[in-house]
């Protein structure tokens, strides 16, 4: 079944010229995050509740001032305060590894945590988020009205651990260089037109559709054992991609 | 360019482990105090990473290395390129005394207009009235509909202030607490392009217009003066003064005169919401406490000439809060 929802990616670029994506924060993590932190603050309102219950002893109106406007302050404030203290974290995101950020993939400002957290009852309306969750499904950086007004956008904080260096390692043994004397051959034989291509196709190989792209590597690496003959142990394990990719290194890699 | 994988790594992962370091230093204290030298070797570290990027980004058989140094790349951005700090709004009183009335005067375009969009609604509420009385349960809240002005003086001479004496403090924080959230919706509204903004101002006008009517009709404009002015003067220009910010947002998002893009002028009016929102709140919590406490007693037990004075007072001094507060100060 079609998912309602795809991953987006908000793409950014440094003043380097390098350019990297942040994955944007999805509608249901977004939501049960929202549960979390409404949970934290009906715990917060029941805290609230019973140290008024002393208040009250004193007197029943204070005590029932106070319970007003703490629990207003708090549904208000707690959102603002956690977002700036927790750097776009509140316990709800931090649960479910989200951050809110700057559109321009940059920490948030408090203005913005403010404006953003301000607009919450617009986001409300008429009632369950449904403004805000049809702006946010509409929008192309998932942003509600909050996030429209205050430029921020959700974004997950991703898996921080570097990949496994032994997986990344296995497989990238050329066992066509374990022949120098036919991997020469091979540069001498291959024309600089036929190698551009090769390189391009390894290079565009995602903007190809599946079948395109095993017809293309089929008929390059075809092209390249016609014109040197490896043994057949070296290279019969080899899909027609990775045979065009370690010949790809052969050409062009520095000797 | 064809990557020799075991070399390439071999020279970069040293490098990733230390920018990974310095990246976890930063976020778990954001203001490290860094001479210049480590942060030059930051800043190199970075550069590095994204060079290692650059490298690695069209080898679409190692998405996950491409997914690690992006991470990399993107939490030193955000730590290299932090925008400067917003302004410092001083001490929250130098913040309410000077920054908040800057903020008021150089919107002074939107609060015109909040204010013209209110007293429209209030003509229109009063004109209505006029010509059809029997409206009147339909355009007054809170009950108003049902009884006359004069009934409703004579029941609170007779009870005196009695019915609220033993729940000012409650009634005074739920007036407060709507009322701020009546205000930061009112803001919120700015997002509809100002559309919800004017309908509420004028909405609120009409209330106020029809209600002002019914008791100058009724021969009570005196307790009218008395009952509203003591929190009025500062409730109904705080309501204006969040009408004022919703159109300062309707306008950025609408961008007529100027040429940023939307992002850019929502980001220019940030700090000026935020601080209007403050500046509000502030004055509905004055006004919540005068309503309770002050505006709910009439004559005989407060004269109306004192209510009616005490709300001139106030709103004398808000004016010249707005107009002359900060002026001085030329950095806000």
């Amino acid at each position: 079944m079609k998912a309602l929802y795809n991953e987006a990616h908000l793409e950014l670029r440094t003043p380097e010229g390098m350019e990297f994506t942040l994955p944007l924060a999805g509608p249901v993590s977004r939501m049960l995050a929202l549960w979390i932190d409404l949970a934290v603050v009906m715990v917060a309102g029941m805290v609230i509740e019973k140290l008024m219950g002393v208040v009250a002893a004193f007197s029943a109106d204070a005590a029932q001032g106070l319970t007003t406007i703490l629990y207003f302050v708090v549904t208000m404030l707690y959102s603002i305060l956690a977002e700036w203290l927790g750097q776009g974290q509140t316990v709800g995101k931090r649960l479910l590894r989200i951050r809110v950020m700057d559109r321009d993939g940059l920490p948030i400002h408090v203005s913005q945590i403010v404006v953003r957290n301000l607009l919450r009852p617009v986001d409300m309306l008429p009632a369950f988020y449904l403004l805000g969750g049809l702006v946010a499904l509409a929008s192309r950086r998932g942003q509600r009205v909050g996030d429209l007004a205050a430029n921020t956008v959700v974004v997950r904080t991703r898996q921080l651990e570097p990949p496994d260096w032994r997986k990344l390692l296995a497989g990238k043994f050329n066992s066509m260089l374990e022949h120098p004397h036919l991997a020469a051959r091979l540069r001498q034989r291959v024309a600089p037109e036929l190698a551009g291509v090769a390189l391009d196709a390894l290079v565009r190989r995602d903007q190809l559709d599946d079948a395109a792209r095993v017809e293309l590597f089929r008929e390059l690496a075809d092209r390249f054992r016609g014109l040197v003959e490896f043994p057949a142990e070296g290279v019969e394990a080899l899909s027609d991609e990775q045979y065009v990719r370690n010949t790809v290194e052969i050409l062009f890699r520095s000797r | 360019m064809i990557l020799d994988m075991h070399r390439f790594l071999e020279a970069a992962r040293p490098v990733w482990r230390e920018l990974e370091r310095a990246l976890d230093h930063l976020e778990n204290d954001p203001d490290p105090q860094w001479d210049l030298a480590r942060t030059e070797a930051f800043y190199r570290l970075y550069q590095q990473t994204s060079a290692h990027l650059a490298e690695v980004r069209h080898l679409t058989a190692e998405r996950e290395l491409r997914g690690y140094l992006e991470q990399l790349v993107a939490r030193s951005y955000a730590r290299i390129y932090v925008r400067g700090a917003e302004r410092s709004r001083g001490r929250w009183w130098q913040w309410f005394t000077a920054a908040f009335p800057a903020a008021v005067r150089r919107h002074g375009k939107a609060l015109t207009l909040s204010v013209a969009l209110f007293l429209l609604g209030c003509m229109f509420g009063a004109v209505a009235l006029r010509i059809d009385p029997t409206a009147k349960a339909a355009l007054l809240p809170f009950g108003h509909g049902q009884t006359t002005p004069t009934e409703r003086v004579k029941k609170e001479m007779e009870i005196r202030g009695r019915h609220i004496s033993q729940a000012r403090g409650r009634f005074s924080a739920e007036l407060m607490t709507r009322n701020t959230r009546v205000a930061f919706f009112t803001l919120g509204l700015g997002m509809t392009f100002g559309l919800g903004t004017i309908v509420l101002l004028f909405y609120n006008g009409v209330i106020l217009g029809a209600v002002a009517l019914d008791y100058v009709v009724d021969g009570q404009s005196m307790f009218l003066l008395g009952w509203l002015l003591p929190h009025g003067s500062i409730e109904i220009p705080a309501i204006l003064l969040a009408g004022q910010a919703g159109l300062v947002l309707g306008h950025a998002l609408i961008g007529w005169g100027n040429r940023l893009p939307r992002r850019l002028r929502l980001r220019a009016i940030l700090p000026d919401l935020v601080t209007m929102a403050g500046g509000v709140a502030v004055l509905l919590v004055w006004a919540g406490i005068i309503e309770s406490f002050f505006s709910q007693y009439h004559e005989p037990v407060v004269p109306y000439a004192l209510k009616i004075g005490f709300g001139v007072v106030e709103m004398g001094a808000l004016t010249l809060f707005l107009t002359r507060g900060g002026a001085n100060e030329s950095s806000l």
